[in-house]
């Protein structure tokens, strides 16, 4: 752990949030400080925060394998996510498509423009199939066209990688017009983007998926992309997305983006075999279904279902124990909801009720792996005896 | 004890919260999710479960939400639905008490390890003389214990009322004391997942088919129309056809032939009722007893006995003198006629009536 505010606790929820990077902290404090100036005035002192935002695009371009005027900084990846649907659909007029799958950043998005919403194969990915016969059925222009396609990268919930080569391919041939956009938040750590971005012409990270602060985004643009701006105002980020610029978040998030690809090859290996070692511990309880297999997902995320328990219990006797996991998403007032993610996938309700998500990051030790074995097997243990009593 | 406190997001839950950990319990507060449509308190009754989580956090307890909602439309919507479909009128706050609060919660409880459950209900349970009893709250305006009836031995062993020896005025002033900001929210009416701009009628159109019905007297001549039968309750004034400044009431409801009857009062009077699906907070129990047939009714006077019709699960309530009858689906519940605790309670079937001759 790296200190701070988690003494006993074992954090297994990275996929939620990971803690920032020691460098990434210490970039940003500076700009908290004595170098507070707005990047966009005109004397000297500003042109020192507009230069660290500059080197900052740089970094951030040079891991994404785009060129700096292609990255606009945003709020969230959120944020990233809404501008290249709702900025297409208001720019093309054409139509929205998704899976039933996406995180509902984006989910929500294609449903508000009120776009194609499809099914998805059995680990969760876009079905090609269907995805071809909706953009084959489409025309070419006018509202029913289709004006964006948004597949995610890998699956917030389930770690699940989808095959965006194969999708990029659909679409270029089916609907070369369209923007193919990804929601790529929860691959920054686990997946080299230089290889994604090829295939997309627009792309959405969030900073605080990777050692960066909360409250920054990334999202790439391919030049040339007919996307409107969400946010209006004093044209910051060439009129793609206004607001002041967030130096010191900015900043550190081009640091903590930079370590992130630098020793992404080797964490890839060590996370996987924590995982594995995580998995293979949680499987003695028995009746444990893996819902991703290994070559399916990033290595951060072991996603299980156990039968016969319901999750909202599991996790409280998790809290008990000091394991912070996770299950589904939670809705506006905290409870937790019924996984739409695994209802896509055709996974039983019965058994998506015994879901646990345990996510790895770069702070996971493997006595923060044994310490989740012992507490999990302990507390399904101890609910299935209860049901069954 | 490690108690499992749940919080709605009003004063009265809030303060049981406060005093049992005044009182140096172990407590968690939880929120329950039920309904997840809309509601007077928005989607999900989100602002509820702020203030509920808030004054958690004012008290330094924990706080949990659990997402109920499936059981909540399994055991509490759709049978409201489907009743009114059939002409019966259900008292839904009692089914989420008996199959969500006092069922599911408490299982719950059990295997998180909490020692009781507590609610904010104006109500108390006493151990008096080997015997957990269920007894009317302080306040008297306030009670619930007709909606809380459902508990058994084995809850009440482990349920808690805090509030239940106070008046709401006192619950009030605790509140304002320890300075949380349910001190002064309005309490809370009507049913939950119906909202005040729509009513009833309106969440009802939106599941099933509503049809008019003739209104019609005794003898069957025509009065006028009712918009939707599924609407109507026995025993109802307002809004059936009839002038000339006799009082008519609905005497009887007929779905399926979409036919209203309406008479006078005496129409109305019967000498038994036939409660169906009996629960009993100590036992079976045979004899007199105080009858409450509403949330804030007045008791009446009767007696239970076990029904001789053909089913086992009714009983008869025999009445001391004609009582007007309850709406099918309402709760009886039977206090003791000097101790004034619940004994039991039973389900107003639609079924097997007959008027006094």
């Amino acid at each position: 752990m790296n200190g701070t505010a988690s003494e006993n606790l074992v954090y297994l929820d990275h996929a939620a949030t990971t803690p920032m990077r020691e460098s990434a902290i210490a970039a940003m404090m500076p700009f908290l400080a004595g170098e507070y100036a707005n990047p966009s005035g005109s004397h000297r002192f500003a042109r020192r925060a507009r230069q660290a935002v500059d080197e900052a695009r740089d970094m951030v371009a040079d891991v994404v394998g785009c060129s700096p005027g292609e990255i606009v900084f945003t709020g969230s990846g959120t944020e990233g996510d809404n501008t290249a649907i709702r900025g297409v659909v208001e720019r093309t007029g054409g139509r929205a498509v998704c899976s039933a799958a996406e995180h509902h950043a984006v989910l929500h998005c294609v449903e508000h423009v009120g776009g194609h919403v499809l099914g998805t194969d059995a680990w969760g990915s876009i079905d090609l199939d269907r995805l071809a016969a909706c953009l084959e059925d489409a025309p070419d222009s006018g509202p029913d066209s289709i004006g964006v396609v948004s597949v995610m990268a890998v699956n917030n919930e389930t770690g699940s990688v989808t095959d965006l080569d194969a999708v990029s391919r659909v679409v270029r041939r089916r609907a070369p017009r369209a923007v193919l956009h990804t929601d790529a938040v929860q691959a920054a750590c686990w997946l080299d983007l230089r290889d994604q971005w090829p295939r997309v012409d627009a792309l959405a990270l969030s900073a605080h998926k990777f050692g960066g602060p909360k409250g920054v985004g990334i999202l790439a643009i391919r030049a040339g992309s007919p996307i409107a701006p969400f946010v209006l105002g004093g044209g910051q980020e060439r009129d793609r997305r206004s607001g002041t610029h967030n130096v010191a978040g900015i900043v550190a998030t081009a640091v903590a983006l930079h370590d992130t690809d630098r020793e992404r090859a080797h964490e890839a290996i060590r996370v996987a075999e924590l995982r594995e070692t995580l998995i293979a511990g949680l499987s003695q309880v028995g009746d444990v279904h893996r819902t991703i297999p290994a070559d399916r997902s990033v290595p951060g995320v072991a996603h299980v279902c156990f039968a016969g328990i319901e999750n909202e219990a599991l996790l409280y006797l998790l809290d008990e124990q000091g394991v912070c996991a996770s299950a589904a998403s939670a809705c506006a007032s905290g409870a937790m909801e019924p996984s739409h993610v695994l209802a896509a996938m055709g996974v039983e309700r019965s058994l998506a009720h015994g879901a646990l998500r345990l996510s790895l990051g770069h702070t996971t030790t493997e006595a923060d792996v044994d310490s989740a074995i012992t507490a999990v097997v302990s507390a399904v243990s101890h609910l299935r005896q209860a049901a069954g009593r | 004890m490690k108690i499992l406190v749940a919080m709605s997001g009003g004063v009265d839950s809030s303060v049981a919260a406060a005093l049992l950990k005044e009182d140096g319990h172990d407590v968690v507060g939880v929120t329950l999710r039920l309904w997840g449509g809309e509601s007077d308190s928005g989607c999900c009754s989100v602002s509820d479960v702020d203030d509920a989580r808030r004054v958690a956090q004012q008290l330094g307890i924990d706080h949990l939400v659990f997402n109920f909602s499936d059981d909540f439309q399994r055991s509490v919507v759709d049978p409201y639905v489907h009743d009114h479909a059939r002409g019966v009128t259900p008292n839904p706050c009692i089914e989420c008490n008996r199959h969500l609060k006092f069922d599911r919660l408490f299982e719950r409880a059990d295997v998180l390890g909490f020692d009781a459950v507590a609610t904010g209900h104006h109500a108390r349970v006493e151990f008096i003389e080997g015997v957990w009893r269920l007894l009317r709250g302080h306040d008297g305006a306030k009670d619930q214990s007709y909606v809380v009836h459902v508990l058994d031995q084995r809850r009440l062993a482990r349920c808690l009322f805090p509030v239940g020896t106070m008046t709401k005025a006192e619950v009030r002033r605790h509140a304002e004391r320890l300075g949380l900001r349910t001190a002064h929210k309005p309490d809370s009416q009507d049913v939950c997942f119906i909202t005040s701009s729509g009513g009833r009628a309106d969440f009802l159109r939106r599941r099933i088919e509503l049809h008019p019905a003739e209104v019609v007297d005794q003898n069957g001549q025509a009065l006028g129309e009712v918009e939707s039968v599924e609407l109507v309750t026995l025993g109802q004034r307002r809004g059936v056809a009839g002038g000339g400044g006799t009082k008519r009431f609905v005497v009887d409801v007929d779905v399926a032939s979409r036919r209203v009857v309406v008479g006078d009062e005496s129409e109305l009077l019967v000498d038994h009722e036939i409660g169906a699906d009996p629960v009993w907070t100590d036992g079976e129990f045979e004899g007199d007893v105080l009858v409450q047939c509403s949330a804030h009714g007045e008791p009446r006077q009767g007696r239970v006995s076990r029904s001789s019709h053909a089913g086992t699960d009714r009983v008869v309530v025999a009445w001391d003198r004609p009582q007007r009858r309850v709406s099918p689906g309402q709760s009886l519940v039977f206090y003791d006629p000097i101790g004034d605790w619940v004994i039991g309670g039973a389900t107003v079937t639609s079924s097997d009536r007959r008027s006094t001759s």
